[in-house]
């Protein structure tokens, strides 16, 4: 896994090997894949140049199908996207839940950051200074590891799939040890790429009055929509909150410093309360930005994901009635065919066929849809639990250890005091 | 493998960029601050035209005190009449009052503990013929204390001193501010406080006792000097320092002026018992009887503009009753509460910055009017702003009520005690005008001259010198970290509000999910974090009542100690300028003298007279000022620590109970994430 990573001397490396709860990963988990040993894909490392991230992505398998049995290749992430394109525009997969696409690596919010705090250098001390860089550092390298766990699920995702797995184009992007030369969208495929999307939605929209003789699929759309613009909601806030949660750690650092900067400036005892609460700031800085990372990975980041498979799931839902529609259109002009022209039964027949074409097409759809959209409650409800417990955990861990930082601090506190009263006289 | 590869090079990328970024950062700080520096020294030539602004002032104030000094001196004055003739062999001396200036403040920190040095300088002094006046004061009140102990014994009156008695007495009357420094000036002379000790327990039990008392003793001072030692000269002073002591007890008939709603003597008897009982207190820095000031019930009372808050304030006197405080002038009533509004307490600042500022005790600073909080209260809009900004004053209010209330000098005040007890205030008409922002202003144009002159007054006490440096730094600090709190708080407030949103959002999500135990904990979820948005907020409200507003309301004691030592550095000037007026004086007696235009000496000769008297009241003034000064700042220190000390566990008291909250409420949730299947 990502050892490269992990070996760098950095404040969350070190974190990670002292975690005690053997559960803990850095990554989200929001995927609980069954182990197979057939096909495992992971991105053995990633490398940052520019704006440009390099996936160097692992795979190992015992499947006849690949010429050999380990091998590693480089991957960008417009490959990712380019993948991900393909499974959604191949027909055969409308009846399948398609995999999220991973987002875009975005540092730039942790380097506009780190410039922002570069700018305001003049304002706080070195000490200040230096702790909020490694701040910025730390939080640059979770995000730059989430984004590679989510690559990496993506194809775990894929490999886990009975269908995806056996994707050429899959197989091509695993094993194809040159650059597949997929150059991002130019003007023209983007505009087609919008226009297409407006009209899935406007057409979402039209069909939105679809009647649908499918209970169970009635109740899916019903409650994805729904699911969707909530989990949407959720994702922001908690978002929010992770950050928030992240400033108020954050602020702790000034608090910290300028409790010592007071201590040194003190001329009665009070050096000594001074010091010990910088110093305890300065460890509760650490359990309270602990706290705030793990919220996001347990919390936010599962919502996260759960908003794209959510969204991923709507739109096999609009495939599918897309599928319906047709076929009842064909069921229309079959009609109409018939009614017509009673005579050309060649028009008939070709009618028929398409028909039939149509409804074979829906009702494999919906077999499939049906599965897949139990697999995902299935999945999520799975994730969920996986996580909030975890979240629960780690969220009573650090409560126990702030609460016994307190706790030591103030005992400190007080017997310094009476030490100090008991000195004077 | 490419395992092997770190991941460094995902800051390798950068680093070169940053670290060239980091250098061009880490000169610019380091430039920054030499700028700074750079920028105090060059701001100074600016200021001693301010100084002579506040000089003229301090010219003016001489001339109010100069009738005082004049009535007292007037016996030494004659007799001295005749000493002055060996005066006029070093009569151009007087122009180094540098010399006297330095020695004299370093004396007068030693002259109460040791006796013996300052009695040689003054003989060496003499030998060298420096100005005879500033002197011979300095050695007497060294010798003074010796004496009255023992005259106290002895009390044969003296009509001279009965006279000179009364004229102070009559002078006490008119201004209450000289009673309440003339009180004062006993402290230097340290035997004299024995004197005082002796009539405060008596004022409990028999008040006509006490009147006669000081009466028999202060005569009694003269008579035994005069037979005593012959170089009469030296005897006035002394007397003239005999006498404040004995006067608060004197006090008493002139005394309803303060308190005109007790007219009883007794009362007012009572009061002045207390006065020097707190001071006495002070010095040994003892407990004070406790008053416990709670502000409550904020109300708005009219409408419109005109609207304004009223707030009650109780108080109860904790020791009511018990045995060894009784002596003590407790109010009429165990506990009394009355509605007060804004502008009174403010008006009750003013009173009592006007009455102790200048002797150097430091005034708890008044809470500042805030147009925009009164405003939106005046609009009746009753959002949450408007109730969190009450809630503000209301504990800035009260802790300012208490701060006075722990001065065992100011709590004895009369006006503070009124503003405590009379169900009616005076309306105080000054001070919409005097708003906190105003006195701001005041205190900032203060600062400006203030460091010009810190730099004059350095040599003269280290002690100061060290105190003001430190007082300083911490300010800086002090600020700096309010900052860091104001922040915490804001970013934590908004925790809680993300938090909030976060939980509705939750709840809504719960609402559609169609698994029923994943629904079931997400509502649980909402729950738990609907309660974790109270604990942030609650923490909030500590960071800000215990954290911030300690710090705030350090920041401005800090301002009044500036004040405070403004007020000595005045003090200081006047005296510096009592003593260029005294050697101008000299010197045109000797050119009199010189010229032959005898019938001017006897003018010029008064002059000197006088001129002493203001050297030696302003010296005086001096060293009260600063000795207060010193008394004040160590209460303030030992205050501070103990404010600190107490406030600061309670704030960690309150995160750590935050956290156990936290761990009640997540441990309560982990069983209904556990129960998603």
């Amino acid at each position: 896994m990502m050892d490269g990573l992990d070996d760098s001397p950095d404040l969350l490396a070190e974190d990670d090997n002292k975690s005690e709860t053997p559960t803990y990963d850095p990554r989200t988990e929001s995927v609980d894949l069954t182990k197979d040993d057939t096909l495992s894909i992971d991105i053995s490392d990633a490398l940052s140049e520019r704006d440009r991230v390099k996936f160097t992505v692992h795979t190992k398998t015992t499947l006849p199908d690949f010429r050999e049995s380990e091998f590693s290749v480089v991957r960008q992430h417009e490959e990712f996207i380019w993948l991900h394109d393909r499974f959604v525009e191949n027909e055969e997969y409308g009846g399948y839940i398609i995999p999220p696409a991973p987002p875009r690596p975005d540092f730039d919010a942790s380097r506009e950051k780190l410039q922002k705090l570069g700018e305001g250098e003049g304002t706080m001390t070195k000490e200040e200074f230096t702790k909020m860089k490694q701040e910025l550092e730390a939080e640059y390298l979770a995000t730059f590891k989430k984004t590679v766990a989510m690559h990496e699920v993506f194809l775990q995702r894929l490999a886990a799939h009975p269908a995806f797995r056996k994707d050429t184009n899959f197989r091509v992007f695993l094993e194809y040890d040159q650059d597949l030369s997929v150059r991002l969208k130019n003007k023209k495929e983007k505009l087609g790429w919008f226009i297409k999307s407006m009209s899935q939605s406007v057409d979402e929209v039209l069909l939105a009055n679809q009647k649908d003789a499918d209970e169970f699929f009635e109740q899916e759309k019903g409650f994805l929509v729904e699911y969707h613009n909530r989990i949407a909601q959720s994702t922001k806030c908690a978002d929010r909150m992770t950050k928030m949660h992240k400033s108020v750690a954050d602020s702790y650092i000034k608090l910290s410093t300028g409790l010592g900067s007071l201590a040194t400036c003190e001329n009665t005892e009070l050096d000594k309360v001074f010091n010990k609460v910088s110093e305890c700031f300065e460890k509760s800085r650490k359990l309270e930005a602990r706290v705030s990372s793990d919220e996001d990975l347990k919390l936010s980041d599962t919502l996260r994901y759960y908003l794209r498979d959510t969204s991923a799931a709507k739109d096999l839902l609009y495939r599918r009635t897309r599928a319906l529609a047709d076929y009842e259109n064909a069921n229309k002009d079959l009609d109409k065919a018939r009614a017509k022209n009673r005579n050309v039964q060649q028009e008939v027949a070709v009618a028929e066929q398409a028909q039939q074409r149509a409804c074979e097409k829906y009702e494999h759809l919906s077999e499939l849809a049906k599965s897949e959209l139990q697999d995902f409650k299935k999945r999520r409800v799975g994730a969920f639990r996986k996580n909030l417990v975890e979240l629960a955990e780690l969220e009573i861990k650090h409560a126990k250890a702030l609460n016994q930082l307190y706790r030591n601090c103030i005992a400190q506190l007080k017997e310094e005091g009476r030490g100090a009263k008991a000195q004077p006289q | 493998m490419a395992d092997d590869r770190e991941p460094p090079p995902l800051f390798d990328d950068e680093k070169p960029d940053k670290k060239e970024d980091e250098d061009d950062l880490f000169a610019t700080p380091n430039e920054a601050p030499k700028e700074e520096i750079k920028d105090e020294p060059a701001s100074l030539p600016t200021e001693p035209a301010q100084d002579k602004a506040s000089e003229d002032l301090f010219a003016a104030d001489d001339d109010l005190f100069g009738e005082a000094v004049k009535e007292v001196d007037t016996s030494k004055l004659r007799r001295k009449l005749t000493e002055d003739v060996d005066d006029l062999s070093p009569p151009l001396t007087p122009l180094e009052e540098p010399k006297p200036l330095i020695p004299t403040p370093a004396d007068s920190s030693k002259a109460p503990p040791k006796k013996e040095p300052p009695k040689e300088k003054v003989k060496k002094y003499s030998q060298a013929k420096e100005p005879k006046p500033l002197i011979p004061t300095q050695a007497d009140s060294s010798k003074a204390p010796k004496k009255d102990a023992s005259e106290n014994k002895n009390p044969p009156p003296k009509e001279e001193a009965k006279k000179k008695e009364d004229s102070q007495t009559k002078e006490a009357k008119p201004s209450k501010k000289e009673p309440a420094s003339m009180a004062k000036e006993q402290p230097p002379l340290k035997p004299m406080k024995v004197s005082v000790d002796l009539h405060p327990p008596k004022p409990g039990e028999g008040e006509e006792v006490d009147l006669d008392s000081p009466e028999t003793e202060g005569p009694s001072s003269p008579a035994k000097m005069e037979p005593d030692s012959d170089s009469s000269p030296l005897e006035a002073p002394p007397m003239a320092e005999v006498l404040p002591p004995a006067k608060p007890v004197i006090e008493e008939k002139p005394k309803p002026t303060p308190a005109p709603r007790k007219p009883s003597m007794e009362k007012s008897k009572e009061e002045v018992g207390y006065t020097s009982f707190a001071q006495i207190e002070e010095e040994e820095s003892g407990d004070q009887f406790a008053l416990d000031i709670k502000v409550h019930d904020p109300g708005k009372i009219g409408d419109g503009m005109g609207a304004y808050m009223s707030y009650k304030v109780t108080t109860q006197c904790l020791d009511f009753g018990e045995e060894k405080k009784t002596s003590i002038p407790a109010f009429r009533r165990p506990s009394m509460t009355v509605t007060r509004r804004f502008s009174d307490f403010l008006g009750l600042h003013e009173k009592l910055s006007q009455k102790h500022t200048h002797i150097g005790r430091i005034v708890p600073p008044a809470p500042e009017k805030s147009v925009v909080g009164m405003t939106k209260i005046k609009m009746s809009k009753e959002d949450t702003s408007s109730t969190e900004f009450v809630e503000k004053r209301r504990a800035l209010l009260e802790r300012f009520l208490q701060r006075i209330s722990l001065h065992p000098v100011l709590q004895m005040d009369p006006d503070f005690r009124d503003f405590l007890e009379q169900d009616e205030l005076p309306r105080a008409t000054s001070t919409s005008a005097v708003s906190g922002a105003g006195v701001l202003r005041l205190i900032k144009g203060v600062g400006d001259t203030f460091s010009k002159v810190t730099i004059k007054m350095d040599e003269s006490d280290q002690w100061f010198e060290e105190k003001q440096n430190q007082v300083e730094a911490l300010d800086q600090q002090l600020k700096k970290l309010h900052a860091s709190v104001e922040a915490l708080v804001t970013y934590r407030k908004e925790l809680g509000i993300s938090t909030s949103a976060f939980a509705k959002s939750t709840a809504m999500l719960s609402n559609s999910e169609e698994h029923t135990a994943l629904s079931r904990a997400l509502s649980q979820l909402a729950e738990v974090e609907e309660k974790i948005e109270l604990v942030h907020l609650e923490q909030a409200d500590n960071d800000f009542f215990l954290l911030s507003e300690l710090l705030k309301d350090y920041i401005g004691i800090i301002q009044a100690i500036r004040v405070v030592f403004h007020e000595r550095v005045k003090s200081f000037h006047n005296w510096q300028n009592a003593q260029q007026n005294l050697a101008k004086k000299r010197e045109q007696e000797a050119k009199f003298k010189q010229t032959g235009k005898t019938d001017k000496i006897a003018q010029a000769q008064e002059e000197i007279r006088e001129w002493e008297g203001k050297v030696e009241k302003g010296r005086e003034d001096f060293e009260e000022i600063s000795k207060t000064i010193r008394t004040e700042i160590r209460r303030f220190e030992t205050n501070r620590v103990k404010d600190f000390r107490n406030i600061i566990i309670k704030y960690m008291e309150t995160l750590m109970n935050s956290q156990q909250q936290l761990i009640k409420y997540w441990e309560g949730f982990l069983p209904e994430a556990k129960a998603i299947a």
